[in-house]
């Protein structure tokens, strides 16, 4: 194990909102690269606040947080937001896409903020890896519809397209299928899993629904991780 | 680039409100510069009208109504100068030429001025444009009538014409139909108020008057063919205007004239009167400026409230734009340009807006209300307008983009 190198770490954490009052600590957690990990955590738990740490838009009082090699928490927060849009792929519950921008403007935008989304991309150009990656999701005929028209399980594939893009060696997804019905839930997370092998990217799936579990690698439950929760 | 275009979008998006509030500045726009730029034409449009005279000079009364009737021919004049102070003035030594005018007829509401040769010679507008026959030849027999470019032309008038003259202004019933005049010439365009007048000789208005005895008509019309020059004679005129020899001179002719024993006069310079005219006139230009300072500082709320009542449904939008990478900054600056681009586009419509009416107004207002209305180009004044309009719009959208700056920072993923 200690020869496959870690993705994230996270040593002696503590947050919270206010400072006073801690909602997370974490002594330890570890997830190592290329694994699919599934992170559980019942609702209220703090699941959103360690992925807030995690992806550096939040800053622990204590501790130290290590993504793909580099560490948070000696980072400036405009570091920590080029470093997020640059290695890390988001997935959020629903609403994930701009509402004025078409499918695949939604899905170039990381490549249009970030030049190593742009150079990583498999595909010659953009608009080629964007059309690629719609029509890999079963898309393509939205290619340039407004993301309005979309059904909820449409717009989530969209944003699968929009996280992989210039291939990021990080994918975090938060509860992605809790607004998707069981059947559409498998294909949801095959289609996730196959992506993100081909962007041989790390993946962090969080969720309540422990339903899922058995598809990942490894699982980590947050009531263990965090002292606060427990 | 990325987020100019994001704002661009975000704006098409909400095609209706952001039209709404495009369409509320580019009004308050359109007032504010409208009223400036009406105002300035009109005065370029008056200033323009005469150019060179030194002096205008009437029966003695108030300065301004002299210079209304006797060179824009708005109102009438109460007196007459007698012909004999006219020739005393004409030949004085500190002159160089005058310009006799005479006023109260008129043809189907278009003013009647019977003038002499040097009305042809040394009439000057807009600097040192002279008039110029378009057809025909200068006015000299008795019953010979020249007429302005748009008598002419909304008459549909053409040499030869035989017209009638009415003594008075509009809507006389007191016809000269004894004595019709022929159009000989028709003057070149102007554009000032000389297209709407008809000159005829100063014979021709003696000759109309010819038998009158207190403002009535003979009972006998006395038949044009037997008028002759030599049977008339002139004894009144309403105003002339006076150009001197020296610069200095007309300050000393001016007082001259208004203290001439023999008959009180008064003599005007029409720069001076004319400033005047705009000095009255500024208190209501100011109100009107300030009405339309006041709907534009409406507008800019109208645009405020859009962007500030818009924020809470982006604020899922700005969670996505972070995890994408933007930055806390960089959320700002979308909000910051699109207010931007909103006052930007609306003042720019609203400075369209005003060339567009002013061009299509000019012709009407000049035709209709005899107001000379000049095409004036931008000034500082209004590129101060505009810079201010774009501005306060950047500067109101500072609220909302504070309100998406601290959204951006406290809500980081968990907006929802």
């Amino acid at each position: 194990m200690a020869s496959i190198p870690e993705a994230i770490r996270l040593q002696n954490v503590v947050f919270g909102y206010d400072p006073r009052r801690p909602v997370l600590r974490v002594d330890e957690m570890v997830v190592h690269a290329g694994r699919r990990v599934f992170l559980y955590g019942p609702s209220g738990c703090g699941k959103t606040t360690l992925l807030g740490i995690m992806t550096g838009i939040l800053q622990p009082q204590q501790g130290t947080v290590t993504v793909l090699g580099r560490e948070l928490t000696k980072m400036s927060m405009s570091a920590r937001d080029r470093h997020r849009g640059s290695e890390i792929g988001y997935i959020f519950q629903s609403f994930n896409l701009i509402p004025y921008l078409t499918v695949r403007q939604n899905v170039e935008l990381p490549c249009q903020v970030h030049e190593r989304r742009r150079k990583h991309i498999l595909a010659s150009t953009v608009a080629e890896e964007a059309e690629r990656l719609v029509r890999r999701l079963a898309l393509e005929k939205h290619l340039d519809r407004s993301v309005k028209e979309l059904s909820t399980g449409q717009q989530q594939r969209v944003a699968i397209a929009r996280a992989v893009i210039g291939r990021p060696s990080l994918v975090i997804a938060d509860e992605p299928t809790s607004s998707l019905d069981s059947d559409r839930q498998r294909a949801f997370l095959d289609l996730l899993f196959e992506v993100c092998d081909e962007a041989r990217a790390t993946l962090v799936f969080v969720s309540h629904d422990r339903s899922l579990m058995r598809e990942f690698d490894e699982q980590l439950a947050l009531s263990e991780i965090s002292q606060v929760c427990a | 680039m990325t987020i100019l275009r994001l704002a661009f979008q975000s704006l098409w998006s909400r095609k209706f409100t952001s039209g709404l509030t495009i369409f509320s500045i580019a009004l308050s726009v359109m007032l504010l510069v409208g009223v400036d730029r009406i105002r300035r034409g009109t005065q370029v449009g008056f200033e323009g009208t005469l150019s060179q005279t030194d002096l205008v000079v009437g029966a003695r009364g108030g300065s301004l109504p002299l210079l209304l009737y006797a060179v824009f021919h708005i109102g009438t004049a109460n007196n007459e100068i007698s012909w004999g102070s006219y020739q005393h003035f004409a030949h004085h030594p500190a002159v160089l030429w005058t310009i006799p005018l005479s006023m109260g007829d008129s043809h189907r509401g278009f003013r009647v001025v019977a003038t002499d040769d040097s009305f042809y010679e040394h009439y000057r507008y807009r600097g040192d444009h002279g008039i110029q026959l378009d057809q025909g030849t200068r006015a000299e027999g008795i019953f010979d009538a020249v007429l302005g470019s748009a008598v002419a032309q909304q008459l549909h008038y053409h040499l030869g014409q035989k017209i009638v003259l009415s003594h008075g202004l509009e809507g006389s019933f007191l016809k000269h139909t004894a004595d019709p005049y022929t159009v000989v010439g028709i003057l070149a365009r102007t554009a000032t108020p000389v297209d709407r007048a008809i000159y005829i000789t100063l014979w021709g208005d003696e000759a109309m008057h010819l038998g009158w005895q207190n403002g009535a008509p003979p009972l006998q019309a006395i038949p044009e063919s037997q008028i002759q020059k030599s049977d008339l004679q002139i004894r009144t005129i309403s105003a002339f205007l006076l150009r001197t020899r020296s610069r200095i001179g007309t300050l000393f002719l001016q007082r001259e004239i208004n203290t001439y024993k023999p008959e009180p006069l008064t003599a005007i310079i029409p720069a001076m009167t004319l400033e005047d005219l705009w000095n009255v006139l500024s208190a209501a230009d100011i109100a009107l400026s300030l009405v339309s300072g006041a709907v534009l500082v409406v507008g800019l709320l109208v645009m405020l409230t859009a962007l500030y009542t818009s924020l809470n449904e982006r604020r899922r939008e700005i969670a996505i734009l972070r995890t994408i990478g933007l930055n806390a900054r960089q959320v700002f600056t979308l909000f910051i340009l699109e207010s931007s681009l909103i006052s930007a586009v609306g003042a720019a419509c609203g400075l369209a807006a005003v060339y567009v009416i002013l061009f299509a107004i000019r012709i009407p207002v000049e035709n209709n209300y005899g107001i000379p209305l000049a095409m004036v180009g931008l000034s500082s004044r209004v590129g101060y307008y505009m810079a201010c309009v774009v501005g306060a719009g950047a500067l109101l959208g500072f609220i909302p983009a504070i309100r998406a700056y601290r959204n951006a920072l406290v809500d980081g993923l968990n907006a929802g």
